[in-house]
């Protein structure tokens, strides 16, 4: 990348300053170590950005980024990606009525359908998410507003939680488990997919609830307490439901492997997104066998059972389904990038080179002349 | 202390004596002196320990924190240490906690270290024993015990426990030997002499007898000043009377030499002895590199300031709406929401300033300050400035100024000791206008240059003879000149004419040396000094001796010396030797158009020369003088002006006898470094207190003015002729005329040859046109006076007195352009002038260590100058320069995507990166390759700077730390950060890119964009670098190793002393996503192209002469080298 050369610098300290024969034993103990660091001689590589050094770089990044960068563009438009927005803000769309009529205390659930087509099939797993927009998940007070040792199972956070998580510490006087704001507005709108046969059944769609937390959160950074037995409800004895949720943290799953603390959408909801309009993952389709596509072409249903309010705060909710590639979901930002800068380094490259011949030879002759 | 002053004022009055500014009255022995004289008043005088530490167990630790806290940058990161514990802050109080706990603890331990050093010092000093007299025996005691009065026993090589007036000693004659090598270096045995009247007091008991007193002046730092009395009272007659004066002062801290033991008492103890006077430190220096430093830290503060201004703003905007000031999954507790929202606004203000406080980072202080102190041992390691004769290197006084080293724009230097050798070689003398010239030296060159002129052998008459006999007796006899002889093993003293092996001449002038020994070629040798009389071995072998009368001793201002002597034969003679401008007007008789014309044709050839005149004196005669003297002597006040009259007096109607000559040699290798110093685009100025054709010659044969020189001269006797007036402005109009002609010929390419200039002013002239502006005119000419000089590319100012040289410096220091100047000297006479000028460069020279002491930075001999500034110099001001853009640069890529952060977070002061990495990112993060940058770095290799002295113009006028660079900094800094932030960003954008499908959060966004972050700015500086050791290699790889071990280990654990786990996997989950390297990658290469880009276009278009030899270098040795250069380039590419 860098023009170099090796240059050993030889230890000619002694080749100035006659060396007088008068430097007794006393004058010798005071002189100084003559080692190459301390005479600041260490062999070393003295590279020099010039224009000719810099060009094969340019060339190189230039050749190397555009391939890169179309590769990822391709697998980015490969992925296929379907999106719905069902927050309810139009009069005509289905979840209107249920985004008005909102109150966290209703006990009937409000329920809407959304109908949809997809025009191409999903071949391989097929990724649910939902998201949410205008969302400030990342505000500071929101972001600090959990206690990890209770989410680890630590009983003493248990039954007494951080200052954190106020105002969402106690509830009438019982501690909050999970504790904080984060956990306190846990989404809980349910989202189920029906695949409308041509032939006019509807066929429900298999979606699996695990996996779509880390790894490490799940069996790791989450724990439920250990009680004296196996049930959960007991050890969650003494403590309360979050304000606005509806059921206790040992409700929210039959899978004793996904409940409590450990329950994933809470894992992943307590994941806070980095900026305020995100995604979260919320199931996956899996591949059933290679003879059929995962979603084959045709319409479907998105049936949610609507709990969520974000009108308050102008917020939107969407259902997306999406294939992943290997790098991840649709995003051709890295594909452009990729190509933009391998494209101007490589005219930058041809620029660099003109220079170096129109002025690289003149300078370096006018130095050789004077 | 008030007593005696109200003591001195009554008997001011009463008895009307002298003028006492402050005195102090010490009864020897305690003892009180006889009734009826004076009322015994004791006084309180400190006891005698001497305390140089700062603290004591007790207060050192509130001391030191008050010390450390009173510098501004320490205070402003308190202050945001307090308002991170009082107010709800977004980080931690630990983030800006460790750092200054770990800078406080880091400099209270080396100050707390030095101060232990000091007490350790102190006491070894305080406890050593003194030997004191007390009812007639000698007691032990501690030194801190001692009190003024005491009589102290002082043996042979032991030190003086406190400032003493010599008593008596073991010799006969009242003297004793000191060295004050301790005090001011001089290694020279100097002679101190007992007050007569108590000389002879050999035992323990006759000292006890003695009733005294001693009137003296307060303590004042001078070394060589002292004023005093002592009454002596015998019996009940009226006190005797003896003056005191700097030749009865024992010093603290001298030793005391080839006499067995002296009786002396205590005047001056401990803290207030002239040695502990003289520890007050000098004034701090600043560079200018501190100055820009500063300025750009006024800028950022200001930048934090808006910063956290904007952003309150901002959310009290964006807040307006209640649904996003407090949506419902995000409550605020009760107590918030009680504030007043003018409190809330000022705390949310704060925690913004919190923030953002890391644009100001507490490590750069640190590692400035780092930097330069161990950069400076370079200094003293380096073995090229190591002189074999000395037997040293170069010292490093004050490691403040390296980089001013870097930017010397002009260089006063003395010339005697400094330019030349000052060691003196006696050349030849005249009689009467015959040369000789001792053998020993004559070559062929002098023998041709003198030719028709008598030769020693040729004997000038039997008048003539006595004349010439006369001539080297008063030359064996006018001096100050101590033999030191060594003793064999056997005790048995060796004589002069004995052998030079074991004996040679000590005195503080090599001036006197020379001619003793010059002398001695010529037949006469001094032999000693013994019971007053001096002996000198004739030619004939016989020894003459005279009595020594008196010393007239040399001093500048008088600029001669002189002794009465009487010879055995009876005859009373006074010799005097000095100046020629100062004996010539007091000479009435004797050749003296001959002398003159070889006295300036000597000095034309840069000798220095002395003339000699003598007068035979009358036994009359020499009792006035005795008396005149005497009663000046006495004098308390006004001694030196009296005394002064009084030689005036005596020193008048000579007979010119002759001339001498000595070659002061040049030093080694001073043309060539005058040289390359201009050729650096420095200023040269020799200041020098020699006559001015003595200091011309030696300005021509140090090459700073050369042949082509126009000399413009501004001297007495110029301005005799015409007015100073005319003189100043005729000078100033050619000068003038040449620099305009020069700005036309810089337009049309011709200025390669322009012709330059050179100045001589004396210092009559100088003080005539620095004298204060009495009318309009005189104000001019100071202009007019820098106006020339500006224009001149090398001035020599002669016949100046120090502290003209200090005036010169200021005056150019003064001077509108504010250029850096340096003073290079090696006597006491250019301290005043080393502390003046922004650096000071000492010689350890012959003369003492005044000025080596004194000085920022010592260097053996005169040609290291050169490898000071050209090598040093230029390497430590790129390296700071490197240093402070850095810093600047990194925190402002690392704090603005917190700031662009905020505009998606609603305003809520959510920190990007997690503490650990806010913490460590300026201390262990990117701290250790800049460091070590701006210890090894060099743009050039040391061998061209050396030979070509032009780069340094490259970075004159600071103009690596220029405006324009510094936004250039920070504008790539913005740029950076731009691109990290929104790299980021939109990589995130509303997806995943993990291959799993799951989602990423906020703080591996953060973690993203610190990755990014200390990847560029670690390889932004590895593209600076031009200089790649091995440890550079170790450094740079090894810190972004680190970084990512750190992160590893950080997220791999959940660490239980934390109340969050929100790093936990959060590093390795990133990593796990073949997009994140992608991105950080691509997002690396964006950051780093436009300075690429920008360095490369400079270099190929508008080179500088340093980038110009940077690439001529590599041409030449690119052939060699292209294998590996493709190695290299293939290695990258696999990196």
């Amino acid at each position: 990348m860098m023009a170099s050369s090796y240059s050993t610098k030889e230890e000619d300290g002694h080749q100035s300053g006659a060396p007088g024969p008068g430097g007794g034993v006393n004058a010798k103990s005071r002189k100084p170590d003559n080692t190459a660091f301390k005479q600041q001689r260490l062999p070393a590589w003295q590279p020099i950005l010039t224009a000719g050094t810099v060009l094969p770089a340019f060339f190189i990044i230039g050749l190397l980024f555009i391939p890169i960068g179309i590769g990822l563009y391709v697998t980015s438009n490969n992925i296929k990606e379907y999106e719905i927005d069902y927050t309810g803000v139009d009069m005509s769309s289905p979840c209107f009525n249920c985004s008005q009529n909102y109150s966290w205390n209703s006990t009937k659930p409000c329920r809407c359908s959304v109908s949809f087509s997809l025009d191409q099939p999903f071949e391989s797993n097929v990724f649910m998410y939902y998201g949410l927009s205008n969302y400030y998940q990342n505000h500071r007070r929101y972001v600090k507003s959990r206690d990890d040792s209770q989410l680890n199972g630590n009983l003493n956070a248990l039954k007494d939680p951080s200052k954190e998580c106020e105002p969402y510490r106690m509830n009438d006087g019982l501690p909050i488990a999970p504790c904080g704001a984060i956990a306190n507005s846990l989404f809980n709108d349910t989202l189920e997919l029906y695949y409308n046969d041509p032939n006019g059944t509807k066929t429900l769609i298999k979606l699996v609830k695990t996996g779509i937390a880390w790894w490490t959160d799940k069996h790791v950074k989450f724990r439920n307490p250990v009680g004296d037995g196996s049930n959960l409800s007991a050890v969650f004895q003494g403590t309360t439901k979050p304000v606005n949720w509806q059921k206790y943290v040992y409700q929210l799953d039959s899978d004793p492997d996904n409940n409590g603390f450990i329950n994933e959408d809470l894992i992943v909801w307590m994941r806070t997104a980095a900026l305020p309009t995100f995604r979260k993952l919320y199931r996956i389709i899996e591949k059933q066998g290679d003879a059929t596509p995962t979603l084959p072409r045709g319409n479907y249903t998105l049936l949610v059972t609507y709990n969520y309010p974000v009108r308050s705060f102008e917020g939107r909710k969407r259902m997306i389904l999406s294939t992943i590639s290997w790098m991840g979901g649709k995003n051709p930002f890295l594909g452009i990038a990729y190509i933009t800068v391998g494209s101007v380094c490589f005219f930058l490259g041809v620029v660099l080179l003109i220079i170096h011949h129109k002025y690289g030879s003149r300078s370096n002759n006018a130095d050789i002349s004077s | 202390m008030d007593f005696s002053a109200l003591r001195n004022l009554i008997s001011r009055y009463c008895t009307g004596e002298e003028n006492w500014v402050d005195s102090r009255t010490v009864y020897i022995g305690h003892r009180e002196p006889p009734p009826g004289t004076e009322a015994y008043i004791p006084q309180r005088f400190p006891d005698n320990r001497i305390v140089s530490s700062k603290y004591t167990f007790w207060n050192f630790v509130p001391k030191n924190l008050f010390e450390q806290f009173r510098r501004v940058a320490n205070f402003y990161f308190l202050i945001i240490f307090l308002v991170q514990l009082i107010i709800d802050t977004p980080t931690s109080p630990v983030t800006s906690g460790l750092p200054l706990f770990f800078v406080i603890t880091v400099t209270a331990i080396k100050q707390g270290y030095e101060d232990w050093l000091r007490h350790k010092a102190d006491n070894a000093v305080n406890q050593c024993p003194v030997h004191i007299i007390q009812h007639g025996k000698v007691v032990r005691k501690q030194s801190r015990k001692l009190r003024v009065g005491d009589v102290v026993l002082v043996k042979e090589d032991e030190t003086f426990p406190s400032d003493l007036i010599l008593l008596s000693t073991s010799r006969d004659d009242g003297t004793c030997f000191v060295t004050t090598a301790s005090l001011d270096g001089e290694s020279s045995h100097k002679t101190y002499y007992a007050v007569q009247d108590t000389k002879s007091f050999n035992t323990e008991k006759e000292v006890d007898m003695l009733r005294a007193t001693i009137e003296c002046e307060q303590p004042q730092p001078d070394l060589y000043k002292f004023v005093g009395r002592i009454n002596i009272y015998q019996d009940r007659d009226e006190p005797i009377a003896r003056p005191l004066g700097s030749e009865n002062l024992l010093l603290r801290g001298a030793t005391l030499k080839n006499t067995e033991f002296v009786y002396a008492v205590a005047i001056y103890t401990g803290m207030e002895s002239k040695m502990a006077l003289n520890y007050q430190s000098k004034s701090q220096k600043r560079s200018a590199v501190e100055k820009s430093m500063n300025a750009f830290l006024v800028v950022y503060l200001c930048i934090l300031i808006s910063k956290a201004l904007i952003n309150t703003t901002l959310k009290y905007v964006w807040q307006s709406n209640p649904n996003r000031d407090e949506p419902w999954y995000n409550g605020k507790t009760d107590h918030e929401r009680q504030r007043h929202v003018m409190i809330r606004a000022f705390t949310d203000f704060l925690a913004f300033m919190v923030l953002f406080n890391y644009i100001i980072p507490v490590s750069m202080y640190v590692t400035v300050e780092m930097q330069k102190f161990l950069g400076s041992y370079f200094i003293t390691w380096d073995d090229e400035m190591f002189d074999e004769e000395l037997g040293e290197g170069a010292l490093v006084n004050t490691s403040d100024l390296n980089e001013e080293l870097g930017q010397v724009e002009y260089v006063f230097t003395d010339k005697t000791g400094t330019l030349t050798e000052n060691n003196m070689e006696f050349i030849e003398c005249c009689v009467d206008g015959h040369v000789y010239v001792p053998h020993a030296i004559c070559n062929g060159q002098i023998l041709s240059g003198s030719s028709g002129i008598d030769m020693i052998d040729s004997s000038p008459g039997p008048d003539g003879k006595e004349r010439e006999e006369l001539f080297f007796r008063a030359l064996c006899l006018c001096h100050t000149v101590q033999v030191k002889e060594e003793e064999t093993v056997d005790g048995i003293k060796r004589g002069i004419h004995q052998g030079k092996a074991t004996s040679f001449y000590i005195s503080s002038s090599p001036d006197e040396v020379a001619l003793v020994e010059g002398m001695k070629r010529l037949g006469f040798t001094y032999l000693r000094l013994k019971d007053n009389h001096m002996e000198i071995l004739n030619r004939e072998d016989e020894v003459e001796r005279f009595e020594l009368l008196e010393v007239l001793n040399f001093d500048s201002v008088r600029r001669r010396m002189s002794v009465i002597v009487r010879s055995s034969s009876g005859h009373l003679y006074l010799f005097c030797k000095g100046a020629d401008s100062s004996i010539f007007p007091r000479v009435i008789s004797g050749k003296v158009d001959r002398v003159r014309a070889r006295v300036e044709h000597n000095a034309v050839e840069g000798l220095r020369t002395l003339c000699v005149a003598y007068k035979a004196l009358s036994q009359e005669e020499y009792h006035n003088m005795c008396q005149l003297l005497d009663s000046a002597k006495l004098a308390l006040q006004d001694r030196d002006r009296k005394l002064a009259e009084a030689y005036d007096l005596i020193e008048r109607d000579l007979v010119l006898l002759g001339a001498t000559a000595v070659e002061d040699r040049l030093q080694e290798k001073a043309a060539d470094t005058i040289e390359s110093l201009h050729k650096a685009g420095m200023k040269v100025w020799v200041l020098t207190g020699d006559k001015m054709e003595t200091a011309a010659a030696t300005c021509y044969a140090s090459k700073l003015f050369r042949r082509s020189t126009q000399i413009l001269e501004l001297t007495t006797k110029r301005t005799e002729e015409q007015s100073l007036h005319d003189v100043l402005f005729e000078l100033g109009r050619t000068v003038l005329r040449q620099h305009d002609s020069l700005t036309h010929d810089t337009f049309s390419g011709l200025s390669s040859e322009f012709q330059d200039y050179g100045l001589i002013i004396d210092g009559a002239t100088l003080s005539a046109v620095m004298k204060p502006a009495q009318d309009d005119s005189s104000g001019n000419y100071r202009e007019i006076f820098l106006e020339i000089c500006r224009n001149c590319s090398a001035v020599l100012c002669c016949r100046m007195a120090p502290l003209q040289k200090a005036q010169i410096v200021k005056l150019i220091k003064a001077s509108k352009e504010h250029p850096i100047t340096l003073a290079v000297g090696d006597g006491a006479n250019d301290v005043s002038m080393i502390l003046e000028a922004h650096v000071g460069i000492g010689i350890m020279g012959k003369e003492g260590r005044q000025a080596a002491r004194n000085s920022d930075y010592a260097i053996p001999k005169f040609k290291h100058l050169k490898k000071m500034l050209l090598v040093h110099g230029h390497y430590y001001y790129i390296r700071i320069a490197e240093l402070v853009q850095y810093f600047f640069y990194k925190n402002v890529c690392f704090i603005f995507p917190q700031f662009l952060y905020q505009f998606f977070c609603g305003f809520s002061q959510q920190p990007l990166y997690d503490t650990a990495y806010l913490t460590l990112y300026n201390i262990s993060f990117t701290s250790l390759p800049i460091l070590l940058y701006s210890l090894i770095e060099q743009h050039i290799s040391m061998d061209i700077l050396k030979r070509d002295p032009s780069l340094y113009r490259d970075i004159a006028k600071n103009c690596l730390l220029r405006w324009r660079i510094f936004i250039y900094w920070t504008f790539l800094g913005l740029f950076d950060s731009m691109v990290f932030f929104f790299g980021a960003y939109f990589l995130f954008d509303n997806t995943t890119f993990t291959s799993n499908g799951q989602i990423f959060g906020n703080w591996t966004f953060g973690t993203l964009v610190f990755t990014v972050l200390v990847f560029t700015v670690t390889l932004k500086l590895a593209l600076d670098t031009h200089y790649w050791t091995w440890i550079n290699h170790f450094v740079v790889w090894g810190s972004l190793l680190f970084y990512v071990v750190f992160s590893l280990l950080w997220g791999g654990v959940i660490w239980p002393f934390l109340n969050y786990q929100r790093m936990y996997y959060v590093f390795v989950q990133m990593l796990s996503s073949g997009p994140a390297w992608l991105g950080i990658g691509l997002l690396v290469i964006i950051s780093l192209l436009p300075d690429v880009l920008k360095k490369v276009l400079c270099r190929a278009l508008w080179p500088t002469s340093t980038e110009r030899i940077q690439t001529k270098r590599k041409c030449l040795t690119v052939e060699q080298s292209t294998i590996f250069m493709l190695s290299q380039t293939s290695s990258s590419l696999s990196f």
